[in-house]
């Protein structure tokens, strides 16, 4: 992949795994070799309000938040947060939501299912997202978000 | 551990570059975006600790530094507000150990009530101010402050933003923890008692030192010259830069990081090399002001942009001279309390009594939203105790009677305790009634300890200040402990009584919060493993 600049916008509830997501995307990149910069709001997402946050990656990142309108992709956990964060999305950029998964149910690991959805575009080793699941969770629980996360990429063909 | 390359947010390079310093003891109030400055230090193995407010935290520090050591003192923004008294006079006494007292201002309200920019407070108190624009500023500055406070004998206020706080960015922590200095304890009455006498010379010897660092910002290096085109010159500090270098690459760009006092010629040059220079900077007209009044004739930005945050958008509406009003944002889904929330029962229980609230600030503000609508003012931290007294004093016997201040633990160890001491000194007829939502811990913030939860920043255990005791101990008629939750019926009847009474009473409602819960459970959990 070449990226002079790559924009992601997550966005979703406060409790949906939205920062951690964002993250594990960062980190990705960064281990990838290129600049990133992420950017959210903390403060009080832990009541249900909406969450969003920003990763942009690339040979070199300036302002760490993506402008309005310049999103290369924008990943909601919750589609309620698409009238939100819709106008985030570039014209012709990808929105993911939930609904490509179609009748797969990743339950609490929603973030890391749709991360694969994201990864099937971005296109970063899946060793690479392995090993950053398998950092931020132990045992059964890595493996179930490693499933997760293969069963995200393969919803997007 | 370091040094390397790592991805950390501004609040974690600033814990990293004050562990590299040797910081000797880190001291603060939580408040966003500042907060995980310490926790951080206290992971990374410095010393941190929760102080009960900003002053003490900020008296603290000024102890270290008179002892030798270097000190970082936090809080976000209306914090230094609190901490400003020993702060104007600590100008004048100077440090020994290297002071650095760390404001996280909030443009664009993520998380605070006000927009106030701190800046000010570099110029008003004469202190020495750097302005990281990203995380590795952030580090890089938090050590050269150290450096810059022990050189010219001065605190130094490091300016964050939320953006800078939060944003996360690759750091290059390129410095080894140094050897702490060992200083010899030396009264010097001169310098640190500030008596008028020694005052007087002591505001000499600073207005000097101010000099000083001018002569010294202008052979420093501590800004950063980008040459562009000469027909578009721009000046910005903080995060403004980053939004700066892509809204306009093309332009030349002085990034100031020494932000007070300013390195005047420099700025001079840098105007006169182009032939259109304007001043991007979130908040006032900080720098545009203090350069305009040196006579160097920059563009101050809109009054369209003394709101909220800037972004790359606004930055290029500001270079156009476009002045249309930005679009609304949209609402997204507003925080609630969480269900089963402590706060919850005491809210309805007030709404449902028809009570006139004098809230406070913490999670529980969150009931002047709907389905509670159960607060009726919030100024700031403490203000519900006395603010609630002088409705009492004001308000017609059968509305006086209503009025109840209602204030959560942290709130009431940070600045509650003097309400208190107000309303059994200065009785109001009607009496009053402060209800203490004591939820155990500091929920707004992120679940910090507080010097009631009987636990230290670094979750050792603490002796936990018993707030019963200290409400009796200062005079009060009664004093309850309800759960409001499992006895709300009880929490009614009472309200009721004291309401209908003359007395001064406090009812402490007491009930953890239920992430707090999550987490000691989590924490015995690692605790039984171990
Ligand atoms: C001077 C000042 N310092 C810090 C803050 C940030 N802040 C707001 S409320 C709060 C404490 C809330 O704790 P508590 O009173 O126990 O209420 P809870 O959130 O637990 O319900 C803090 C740290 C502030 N607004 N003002
Ligand atoms: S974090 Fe705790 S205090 Fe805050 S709303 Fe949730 S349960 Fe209530």
């Amino acid at each position: 992949m070449s990226a002079e600049l790559v924009n992601v916008v997550f966005a979703g509830i406060g409790g949906q795994g939205i920062i951690l997501a964002s993250d594990m995307l960062t980190e990705a990149a960064f281990k990838s070799g290129y600049d990133v910069k992420k950017s959210e709001l903390h403060g009080m997402s832990q009541r249900g309000g909406s969450v969003s946050s920003d990763v942009r990656f690339g040979t070199k990142v300036w302002s760490p938040m993506v402008p309005r309108g310049e999103a290369d992709y924008l990943v909601v956990l919750s589609e309620d947060q698409v009238e939100v964060c819709g106008d985030m999305l570039k014209p012709g950029g990808v929105l993911l939501t939930p609904s490509l998964l179609g009748d797969y149910n990743p339950g609490r690991s929603l973030n890391i299912a749709m991360l694969g959805a994201l990864n099937a575009h971005l296109r970063f080793p899946e060793e690479l997202w392995v090993e950053l699941i398998r950092d931020k969770f132990k045992g059964e629980l890595a493996d179930a978000n490693i499933e997760a996360f293969r069963k995200g990429a393969a919803g997007v063909k | 551990m370091f040094p390397g390359k790592v991805i950390l947010s501004g609040d974690e390079a600033v814990a990293y570059g004050a562990y590299a310093a040797s910081v000797a003891l880190g001291s603060g109030y939580p408040g966003t975006p500042s907060t995980e400055i310490l926790e951080t230090l206290s992971r990374i193995g410095g010393r941190a600790e929760w102080a009960p407010n900003e002053k003490v935290a900020l008296e603290v520090g000024i102890g270290v530094s008179f002892a030798g050591g270097r000190s970082i003192v936090t809080m976000k923004h209306v914090g230094v507000n609190v901490a400003a008294d020993p702060l104007f006079t600590l100008a004048y006494t100077g440090v020994t150990g290297g002071l650095v007292l760390v404001s996280a201002d909030d443009p664009g309200l993520a998380s605070s009530q006000n927009e106030q920019d701190n800046r000010n407070y570099a110029k008003a108190a004469k202190l020495l101010m750097l302005e990281p624009s990203d995380s590795q500023e952030a580090y890089d500055f938090t050590v050269l402050a150290f450096e810059l406070s022990e050189k010219f004998d001065i605190p130094v206020l490091l300016r964050m933003t939320t953006r800078v706080c939060h944003s996360q960015g690759v750091v290059n922590l390129w410095k080894e923890r140094e050897n702490a200095r060992e200083i010899p304890y030396e009264k010097n009455v001169h310098k640190r008692v500030m008596v008028p006498a020694f005052a007087k010379g002591a505001h000499v010897k600073l207005e000097n030192i101010m000099k000083e660092i001018e002569a010294f910002a202008e052979t420093s290096a501590l800004e950063d010259v980008k040459k562009g085109s000469p027909e578009l010159g721009i000046i910005c500090s903080g995060v403004a830069y980053q939004h700066v270098c892509e809204a306009a690459p093309e332009a030349s760009v002085l990034k100031l990081g020494l932000t007070w006092p300013l390195p005047k010629k420099k700025i001079a040059a840098f105007a006169a090399s182009v032939k259109r220079c304007i001043v991007v900077e979130e908040g006032d007209r900080f720098l545009a002001d203090a350069i305009a009044s040196a006579g160097i004739p920059v563009e101050p930005k809109p009054d369209s942009l003394l709101f909220g945050e800037l972004d790359v958008t606004r930055v290029r509406k500001q270079i156009r001279r476009d002045e249309t009003p930005d679009p609304a944002p949209k609402a997204g889904r507003a925080p609630q309390l969480c269900p089963g929330c402590p706060h919850r029962k005491s809210f309805e229980t007030l709404r449902d009594l028809g009570c006139i609230v004098s809230g406070d600030i913490g999670c529980y503000t969150l009931g002047t939203l709907p389905p509670f609508s159960a607060m009726d003012m919030c100024v700031c931290m403490g203000a519900s105790i006395g603010v609630g007294l002088g409705l009492r004093h004001t308000l017609k016997e059968t509305d006086a009677r209503r009025v109840v201040s209602v204030i959560g633990d942290s709130t009431f160890l940070h600045s509650g305790l003097t309400g208190i001491v107000e309303m059994v000194y200065n009785r109001p007829a009607t009496g009053h009634l402060v209800v203490i939502l004591d939820n155990s811990t500091t929920a707004m913030t992120g679940l910090q300890e507080n010097p009631s939860t009987g636990r230290h920043l670094n979750l050792d255990p603490a002796y936990p200040v018993d707030l019963a005791a200290v409400c009796k101990a200062l005079g009060v008629d009664h004093v309850d402990t309800v759960d409001t939750t499992l006895e709300t019926e009880r929490f009614r009847e009472l309200v009721k009584e004291r309401l209908a009474s003359n007395g001064v009473n406090v009812i402490i409602a007491k009930r953890p919060c239920i992430l707090q819960m999550k987490k000691l459970a989590k924490l015995a959990k690692k605790e039984s493993v171990k």
